[in-house]
């Protein structure tokens, strides 16, 4: 069960709003690079944001870059998941492949501060603040057994190759 | 059933049978990373406890992104993939070679390929019709180690293009208007697949474009067949036994098919922030603009430096504009100055990059001063993108991008030819 405060993003959130291009010179130094975390969309997040925490946001979040520093720096920040309606397939990719659950659900209802509990087995999402459940779609069975193992390092170091 | 491109290719590669939705476990023709990239693919290598490639030659790094390094991190990001290319024996593209989309489309991309990039644009080979799409650090580490990957097959819309473009009007703005009507996700995990009139005199360079910018749909790839037009292209690069012909069935599914009439796009520009928010050129007459920027893997090959050079020769760039030129390669570099497109760009007023993303992703090289306008080439306009989040970014053609440095402000093209 993961549990902790929403931080609320809109649509169309980029790769260049979580690290942007021109923090690349920092890219070998990820502690410093998480300072940055999100920085083009709200210059608070890094400051504010707590381990366990969520994001939330619209459509299409983390379209842009294949740059694996996104959804690396928001496991850093402490981020227990991120729920989405949708989201660009590479950022989805890369989050699993780092252990990151990444859920896809009608994030309409949800507000920015409120207090949810996921439950990652039963698939679905409790929201303290105003008492609503909402499901979230089933992660594909190839990813979801990616993340089952912690990420893609994890599940490679165990089974030596694809068992998909 | 018959087959899109998508599922021809992986059917191919993972020798079954396979269709929209099904997951392949596929070897893979080529891997690479990049310099912004690469750094975190050598620490999970490490992490993972890999040894060596299963294939040197199909595995390289480029250093194309921060090309001259602007500082001394991003130089020791240079030491430490050399350092990997040395011992273990991968191929290395240095400094000044030019953006690892194009050499690989020079170069290295065949029909029927699997192409695995740590870079969103890898999509571009698919205008050789390679299946080429981009990944993150780990699944190319991954990839390198065991030379295999998973993927799985995506469903494909069909555009069909048809007609001819009108004088002024070139394959970035087809896919400009593409975007603009389906939006930034309006592909999102698809395969865009192009087919139709348009496309049988389009050049490799013009499918390029076009393939390179799918992601900015969300695509995982946007895929060409492979035709005469290939063939020549791939002679012309003294590869044409790289040539195998490669078309989709003529009973394919589609998720679904977009119908454009080429003869009726217009210059189309992408305003800030998204890709999707486009417009005509026409109507952003009256747009100041403080920097052109052109180059990059969308735009900075030769058929586009001529283009360029063709509007700017005999003219003066815009006194309170700057211009900026990048040839996406050393073979666009050496061919632009045979050419005496270089000249012409110095003597109007342009400063001459080296090969290489340059200003494009906003490590150097051109960074935006606060409130600053930029119109540029390339295939992403994101807030922040060229290293200042106080700054806009449009995306044009090389035509509007030389008629609007002539001007100073947006231009349709065809008021200068
Ligand atoms: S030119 Fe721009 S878009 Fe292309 S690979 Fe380089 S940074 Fe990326």
């Amino acid at each position: 069960m993961l549990k902790g405060r929403v931080f609320n993003f809109g649509d169309n959130i980029s790769t260049d709003h979580i690290v942007p291009g021109r923090l690349a010179h920092l890219r070998s130094n990820l502690p410093e690079l998480a300072k940055h975390v999100l920085e083009d969309a709200d210059p608070s997040f890094a400051t504010r944001v707590k381990k366990g925490d969520f994001i939330v946001a619209g459509n299409n979040f983390g379209l842009g870059s294949s740059r694996e520093h996104a959804p690396l720096v928001i496991k850093m920040a402490g981020i227990s998941a991120i729920l989405v309606k949708s989201a660009a397939r590479i950022f989805f990719r890369n989050a699993i492949n780092l252990g990151l659950p990444m859920l896809v659900c009608d994030t309409d209802k949800i507000c920015d501060g409120d207090k949810l509990e996921v439950d990652l087995d039963q698939g679905i999402i409790n929201d303290l603040t105003n008492g609503n459940q909402l499901p979230f779609k089933k992660i594909p069975k190839a990813m979801l057994a990616i993340l089952e193992e912690g990420g893609l390092m994890p599940y490679i170091k165990k089974h030596g190759e694809f068992n998909l | 059933m018959g087959k899109t491109l998508a599922e021809k290719i992986l059917s191919q590669k993972s020798q079954i049978g396979v269709c929209a939705g099904d997951i392949v476990i596929a070897n893979i023709d080529l891997a690479f990373v990049q310099d912004t990239t690469g750094p975190l693919m050598v620490r999970e290598f490490e992490v993972a406890g890999f040894k060596s490639l299963a294939y040197k030659e199909r595995t390289i790094l480029f250093l194309d992104h921060a090309a001259p390094s602007p500082n001394s991190q991003l130089s020791n990001d240079h030491i430490l993939l050399r350092n990997f290319a040395h011992k273990k024996g991968s191929r290395l593209s240095e400094v000044g070679e030019g953006v690892c989309h194009q050499i690989v489309a020079e170069s290295l991309a065949k029909p029927g390929d699997i192409i695995i990039g740590a870079d969103s644009h890898t999509v571009t080979a698919g205008g050789l019709g390679a299946f080429a799409t981009g990944m993150g650090s780990s699944d190319v580490a991954v990839t390198f180690a065991l030379g295999k990957t998973w993927l799985r097959v995506p469903e494909s819309i069909k555009v069909m293009v048809d007609g001819k473009l009108p004088i002024g009007v070139y394959a970035k703005d087809i896919i400009l208007h593409l975007i603009g009507l389906i939006g930034a996700d309006g592909a999102t995990y698809q395969s865009l697949e192009f087919g139709g009139s348009t496309f049988d005199t389009m050049s490799v360079p013009g499918r390029l474009t076009i393939a390179n910018m799918a992601i900015e749909a969300g695509a995982k790839v946007g895929l060409f067949a492979a035709d005469e037009v290939t063939r020549s292209y791939l002679v012309d690069q003294k590869r044409g036994n790289d040539y195998i012909p490669l078309e989709p069935d003529s009973d394919a599914s589609y998720i679904k098919t977009i119908k454009i009439d080429a003869s009726r796009i217009e210059p189309t520009v992408a305003k800030p922030h998204t890709v999707d928010n486009t417009a005509l050129a026409t109507d952003l007459k009256g747009t100041k603009i403080q920097q052109v920027f052109i180059g990059t893997c969308t735009n900075g090959r030769l058929e586009d430096m001529a283009i360029v050079a063709s509007i700017l020769r005999g003219r003066k760039k815009h006194i309170d504009t700057r211009l900026i030129i990048a040839p996406a390669s050393m073979e666009v570099l050496l061919q632009s100055i045979a050419f005496g497109y270089i000249k012409t760009f110095i003597e109007v007023g342009a400063i001459i990059l080296p090969p290489g993303c340059a200003a494009c992703l906003g490590l150097h090289q051109g960074v935006l001063g606060n409130g600053e306008a930029c119109l540029s080439t390339a295939n992403r306009n994101f807030k922040g993108r060229m290293g200042n989040p106080d700054a806009f970014i449009y995306l044009a053609s090389p035509a509007t991008a030389a008629a609007t440095a002539i001007t100073g402000e947006i231009t349709d093209p065809r008021e200068f030819l």
